[in-house]
């Protein structure tokens, strides 16, 4: 269980998250819903030890503080991160890549049996194992980014705008691909401005604004809910363009 | 080990003792021409150890040179030599580790700026101790080492260190440290922990660099401030390091190779233009050789063989 607990963080005088509260169960699939500069990467940083959130907050996993652990530390407990905008080290090869992601002193012993499970997940990265990254599609690009934090074991995967910059049906295949993740029994935290298909793959979301939670409920009732709809999915003309 | 690795290793290991056998057929001019070498290529290979991949250019390679060469100063006539070595390696240990926690944290142009303050800051301090506590400035060497003494150590210092650069590069934390330079905040979600990986090179880089200053040594027999601490030493290992390229592992030893015999030479032939011509040698290696010569050769053969192959 991932349990974001009454965490607040401070930019300077700028409130950027103010009193989160958001929880995933094992193996759950949550999305964090909202527009630009809602604070939902912060939220992110926040859990990944990039930021340090104000006294009284609380990230746990499983009972365990996280607050206050450098990032690297927070890979080893078990919550990796793809950061936006891929995460991936372009002058490596993409066997390369999978092999820092086992970095972490939990996954070290276990490369060849991660390095083939992720290749199973992503058949098209096991052909292209000697390739430079940078040379890649950026959804070819994505699954590498997916699939080294995929090799340090996470209990928990964390994606910060997977979507963006995608071709529509390239964003069709990540989720799918994410799919197949979620059945490996990792959990996933989303953050997403693609609203339908990341709530079609969730199984909770969240709908944050102006750095708080201002909504929270399954997936299923989110995607119908005339708010959200309305919000997001531009079912009013106004606002169609966002 | 494939046959190819074990050839790789016999020609290391045959060339290595052909150096080592350099003072037997060579004059005394020579083989201060090959201690020259031997310190150079070990100052840029250990410099490039740190900064290759990291990217933080460090002009503090005098720093830890003369703290070396100012322990062997102070301490040879109160300890035995191979223990002066130690203390001197210890002493250079202890000051990387003080810095490298307080600046590391430093990006970019503050980190270059920082360590070229720290050299001046370390001679000023070491001139005003002598000045003021001890009364003298400017010590004597009476170290009854020869020059193939000084060459065999700093081979052998120069050997370990490329050694040393090799195996880091095939471990984990070469892979680690490839990635660091590029981009820190994927690298600590990789599981890597930063601040301590490049303490740990900043410090092996600095305790190598110290032990050079403190090989050499004896062979100014005079020994000050001002001899010890010249900023040009750092400067020549960092171009040195860039001629050849610091992010390959015999880039540093190619860079320094020429560049010393070209600096020896220059000094010989117009000791009053030495300094202009440095200038724009760096200024010309910058542009035209921005990745160094070893990226360069393998971009040239790369280009070459692409065009063969359709």
């Amino acid at each position: 269980m991932l349990e974001v607990a009454n965490l607040c963080l401070h930019y300077g005088q700028h409130l950027a998250l103010d009193s989160i509260s958001v929880r995933a169960a094992k193996g759950e699939t949550i999305v964090i819903l909202g527009a630009n500069g809602a604070g939902k990467s912060s939220l992110l940083k926040a859990v990944a030890g990039m930021v340090s959130p104000d006294a009284g907050s609380s990230v746990a996993l499983d009972g365990k503080q996280l607050l206050g652990r450098p990032a690297h530390e927070v890979v080893e407990v078990g919550i990796a991160l793809v950061p936006e905008g891929r995460g991936i080290f372009g002058d490596l090869t993409v066997e390369e890549n999978l092999l820092l992601g086992a970095y972490a002193p939990r996954a070290r012993g276990e490369e060849t049996r991660r390095r083939a499970f992720v290749y199973e997940l992503f058949p098209k990265l096991a052909q292209r194992r000697g390739q430079y990254a940078n040379t890649m599609s950026g959804g070819e690009q994505q699954m590498v980014a997916i699939g080294r934090a995929l090799m340090s074991n996470p209990d928990f995967l964390m994606l910060d705008e997977p979507s963006l910059g995608l071709a529509p049906v390239v964003v069709t295949e990540l989720f799918a691909t994410l799919r197949r993740v979620q059945q490996t029994g990792v959990g996933l935290v989303i953050v997403e401005q693609n609203v339908k298909v990341s709530l079609g793959i969730a199984d909770r979301g969240y709908l944050m604004e102006a750095g708080r939670i201002v909504g929270e409920n399954s997936a299923q009732a989110l995607l119908e809910d005339e708010a959200v709809q309305r919000a997001f999915l531009g079912k009013n003309s106004e606002m169609q363009n966002r | 080990m494939t046959a190819r690795d074990l050839a790789g290793w016999a020609a290391a290991l045959a060339t290595l003792a052909a150096l080592a056998l350099a003072p037997v057929y060579l004059d005394a001019y020579g083989l201060g021409l090959m201690i020259g070498i031997a310190g150079y290529v070990t100052l840029a290979t250990a410099w490039a150890l740190f900064s290759g991949p990291t990217r933080y250019v460090s002009l503090a390679t005098v720093a830890f040179f003369g703290i070396g060469a100012y322990t062997v100063a102070v301490l040879s006539e109160t300890l035995p030599y191979p223990l002066v070595l130690l203390v001197a390696a210890l002493i250079g240990l202890v000051v990387a580790l003080v810095v490298g926690l307080s600046t590391l944290r430093l990006a970019g142009v503050y980190f270059v700026i920082f360590t070229f303050g720290l050299a001046e800051l370390i001679r000023q301090l070491v001139t005003w101790y002598e000045v003021n506590v001890t009364g003298t400035l400017g010590r004597y060497i009476f170290l009854d080492l020869g020059s193939e003494d000084i060459y065999w150590q700093l081979l052998a210092l120069g050997a370990t260190t490329i050694l040393l650069a090799w195996w880091i590069g095939r471990s984990r934390i070469g892979l680690a440290l490839r990635v660091i330079g590029d981009d820190e905040v994927v690298a600590a979600h990789c599981g890597i922990d930063i601040a301590r990986v490049k303490l740990a090179l900043f410090a092996a880089s600095a305790v190598i660099i110290t032990l050079v200053g403190a090989i050499q040594a004896p062979r100014w027999t005079y020994v000050e401030p001002a001899i010890v601490f010249n900023p040009t030493i750092s400067f020549l290992t960092l171009i040195m390091a860039l001629l050849g390229g610091a992010n390959r592992l015999w880039g540093p030893l190619l860079g320094a190779v020429p560049l010393f015999l070209l600096f020896e030479w220059l000094s010989a032939n117009f000791p009053n233009h030495y300094s202009i011509i440095l200038g724009l040698l760096f200024i010309a290696i910058v542009f035209v050789l921005p990745k160094g010569i070893v990226a360069f050769a393998e971009k040239q053969w790369k280009g070459k063989s692409a065009e063969a192959a359709p």
